[in-house]
């Protein structure tokens, strides 16, 4: 039975990419958007655009892991597609495993190229084991929200609205562009309960080299999203369908 | 290891599903034999599709036992999937991939060996006349060609049990004539066909048994001939009438009734009634239409025209 499950996670991950997610204007949208914004601060602000290059992996992460896993599901459901995999034998969390592994995958292909591009001029030393952990876990959680986006509506454009309306905030509070400490304490709160705010806050420290322990309450925080977003997922999916 | 079935693919016990409120499959039980094309007929709504849905696993039973090639539903279902093919009402494969690679996916998921996938696909497109349209993506295939794809995607990992929903419901006369044709070859390699279709026609010619389902509750089960045999004391009279005023075409009326004068009286009226002249008459025997007007009181025309009508 694991067997199967496998099996299946990894083909439809491998077929999800092929169909929806290597598509020039997904990898132009997801790799050229944060290196178009670290051009920018970088002519705008030479010496500060370092401490944006966390922020912006971490965005970078949230869109490539989100863009057509917020969606995907949704669209498989309307074309009756959906249907065609749980003919297979191969369990429900195994199948929406599959569907957030094909999002990690896209994501952390696009946040690695524009890690390349960025890490360029990077100073200090980044402690790589951290920071691929952390890049992985935080692309579990982010493609897991994706999922519970895509099971919990009917159409895609509402996948599509209800991803941003998430998203956007996300980014204005998450430390992308404005760091935790400058807002008010009511955001602060608020900027604590989004998955963004951890994922960046630890790519912050892998790359500027922190010492271990101080990623715990991050990667934890990351690995209880990711859980709890993918156990709602499939709580919703398994809902619907019958 | 196999299980023992007895010879039989589909064994059903007080099958029912409900919706809320609705009943959809009140206690339906059946058994269908291994190597046979089983006929699952009824209006749009019956409870066809819900059925099938359950059989399949895409829906739990709310209540009823229901054995597949003799693994139990409830606590077998991956075995389950492994050894059935479905091909579903709508034809539902991915429209980025190409037909081939549509194929080469479906074998991936069922585990058929990588060099066996590939081959297994090449003759399914050749057997299914798409070998020219293997790298077009299945969302620029025609109808026709997507409904034979999508009953090729059924049988990529050699299933021993095939649900088939409406299968030729949209499709052109050739290329539904062949799908009937290869649903005859299933049976001969042994493979035991779940056929659902509005077409009475069809079931008459293709299936050795024939369920009747009328809100969600079987109304009769029996081979087409038994079926048959229910109305042979009846006669059927066929009228051919000309076109009336503002039409264009002929048409056919058909009435049973239990003597020849009394069908043919009904006909006649019926023509004038509708101001059409007679151009033939025929008598003819009764067919799998008759015997379904007669058991579950709906008409055949009632059940084409919810279907767009062929």
């Amino acid at each position: 039975m694991w067997r199967d499950d496998l099996r299946g996670i990894f083909y439809i991950a491998l077929k999800d990419l092929r169909a929806y997610y290597l598509k020039p204007p997904n990898i132009s949208w997801g790799i050229i958007f944060p290196l178009a914004l670290i051009l920018a601060f970088t002519i705008r602000q030479p010496g500060e655009v370092w401490e944006l290059v966390p922020g912006l992996l971490g965005m970078t992460l949230l869109f490539g892991t989100t863009s057509m896993e917020a969606i995907v599901i949704t669209f498989e459901r309307r074309i009756g597609a959906l249907e065609r995999l749980l003919l297979a034998p191969i369990s429900l969390p195994a199948l929406l495993m599959g569907k957030v592994v094909g999002g990690m995958a896209f994501g952390l292909v696009t946040t690695v190229a524009v890690l390349v591009v960025a890490g360029l001029g990077l100073r200090g030393r980044p402690n790589w084991p951290m920071l691929l952990l952390t890049l992985l876990l935080s692309a579990a959680a982010f493609s897991a929200l994706g999922a519970f986006v895509s099971v919990a509506v009917r159409e895609v454009f509402e996948a599509q609205t209800l991803a941003n309306f998430i998203r956007f905030p996300m980014i204005f509070l998450g430390g992308v562009f404005v760091p935790l400490s400058a807002l008010p304490p009511p955001l602060r709160v608020v900027a604590r309960a989004l998955p963004l705010t951890y994922a960046v806050e630890a790519i912050q420290r892998a790359l500027f080299g922190a010492a271990l322990w101080t990623f715990g309450l991050d990667l934890l925080v990351l690995t209880a999203f990711a859980v709890s977003f993918f156990g709602l997922a499939a709580m919703v999916l398994t809902r619907k369908l019958d | 290891m196999m299980p023992l079935n007895n010879g039989k693919a589909i064994e059903v016990a007080g099958l029912t599903k409900h919706y809320g409120d609705l009943l959809a499959v009140d206690h339906i039980s059946f058994e269908v034999l291994q190597g046979r094309v089983f006929g699952f007929l009824g209006p749009n709504g019956a409870g066809k599709t819900t059925t099938i849905r359950m059989l399949t696993g895409l829906t739990r039973p709310s209540q009823g036992q229901a054995c597949i090639l003799g693994y139990n539903l409830a606590t077998d279902l991956t075995r389950i999937k492994k050894v059935i093919g479905v091909v579903p009402e709508t034809s539902n494969l991915y429209h980025e991939l190409s037909a081939r690679d549509n194929l080469v996916f479906m074998g991936q998921l069922y585990g058929v060996p990588r060099r066996e996938r590939g081959e297994r696909s090449d003759a399914l497109l050749r057997r299914f006349r798409l070998w020219e349209k293997r790298d077009t993506p299945f969302g620029k295939l025609s109808k026709g060609m997507k409904r034979a794809l999508t009953v090729a995607a059924a049988l990529v990992h050699h299933p021993q049990l095939v649900f088939l929903d409406e299968p030729t419901t949209g499709l052109d006369i050739l290329s539904a004539r062949s799908l009937r044709a290869l649903i005859g070859q299933l049976r001969e390699e042994g493979v035991t066909v779940f056929l659902t279709t509005h077409y009475l026609e069809e079931a008459e010619r293709l299936c050795d048994q024939v369920a009747l389902i009328v809100k969600g509750r079987l109304v009769a089960l029996d081979t087409v001939e038994g079926l048959k045999a229910r109305v042979q004391g009846r006669a059927a009279v066929e009228v051919t009438v000309g076109p009336g005023a503002g039409e264009a075409r002929n048409a056919h009326l058909r009435f049973t009734a239990y003597d020849v004068a009394a069908a043919l009286r009904s006909a006649l009226d019926e023509a004038e009634r509708q101001g059409r002249p007679v151009l033939s008459v025929r008598t003819v025997g009764p067919t799998l239409e008759d015997a379904f007007i007669e058991l579950t009181g709906l008409s055949a025309e009632l059940m084409l025209a919810e279907k767009g009508g062929r």
